[in-house]
């Protein structure tokens, strides 16, 4: 059983117990093409990141462009390999709604503390 | 604050092959994923024990770079830099030696015919918990490693 039949397999309902049905109607996951060409994009994007570091005249826009590089594996990575794209909305919604919490306590620490920090 | 600090001891090339390992492994995990859910038996066994493979070579690279660091003066305690350095990819470094665990209970399952595609919900998890260290591995790469003050 796959984690997609696992998730739409509803418990029978009603008297005498319906057969099961899906709760959710579950894209299928992707086949080893899809799973490779994705690999190779990841492999470029970090190919691109390490070769920013070393350009001295992107130096001032360093920081930006290597946050956007790497939100941009972490999203092909929990997208596709993760299979959020092809789960249930609710999954990718606890998944933003964790993230976001991460980024509120990072904010909150680093407002609260940051000076004794550094 | 004390030296030595990460530009004296990062290693950018290095870590950056040991960042594509990781990436990679997770490409080789999702190939296990797809062999097991079309019954490939051989494929699952090749694509597990490759990622559990790449996961130790990861391992070794941070084994590798934590035993230089200290050679060259950094430790737990020697400012905030060792401090959360050592903090930080310890404990990613342990996930993934946990993870590599994993993979390998599920090559020995694999191997006694206990890894049928009725079970591939046990690959999708442990694939899960994989790409869950490999997207904090991103994370630390670009916020620890690139981007530095």
């Amino acid at each position: 059983m796959t984690l997609a039949e696992f998730r739409g397999i509803k418990a029978a309902t009603g008297e005498g117990g319906r057969a099961a049905e899906p709760v959710h109607r579950q894209g299928a996951h992707p086949g080893p093409a899809e799973y490779i060409k994705i690999g190779l994009t990841l492999a470029v994007i970090t190919a691109v990141e390490v070769a920013v570091y070393y350009v001295d005249a992107l130096s001032d826009v360093l920081v930006p462009i290597l946050v956007v590089l790497s939100a941009l594996k972490f999203s092909l990575v929990i997208m596709w390999f993760m299979h959020l794209k092809f789960d249930s909305r609710l999954f990718s919604t606890f998944f933003v709604g964790g993230l976001m919490l991460v980024a509120a306590l990072f904010v909150v620490v680093l407002a609260t503390l940051g000076g004794a920090l550094v | 604050m004390t030296g030595p600090y990460p530009e004296d001891l990062f290693d950018i090339p290095f870590t950056s092959v040991s960042a594509f390992i990781l990436l990679m492994s997770s490409v080789t995990m999702v190939l296990a994923l797809a062999a097991v859910q079309r019954g490939d038996q051989h494929g699952l066994r090749i694509w597990l024990l490759t990622t559990a493979f790449m996961g130790i070579l990861f391992v070794s690279g941070q084994a590798f770079e934590f035993t230089e660091f200290h050679r060259q003066g950094l430790s737990l305690s020697t400012n905030l830099f060792g401090t959360t350095f050592f903090v930080l990819t310890g404990f990613h470094g342990a996930h993934v030696t946990v993870g590599i665990l994993i993979l390998l209970s599920l090559f020995v399952m694999a191997q006694r015919g206990r890894l049928t595609q009725a079970e591939s919900l046990h690959v999708e998890l442990a694939g899960l918990y994989w790409h869950f260290v490999d997207i904090v591995w991103i994370v630390i790469f670009t916020l620890v490693y690139l981007i530095q003050p």
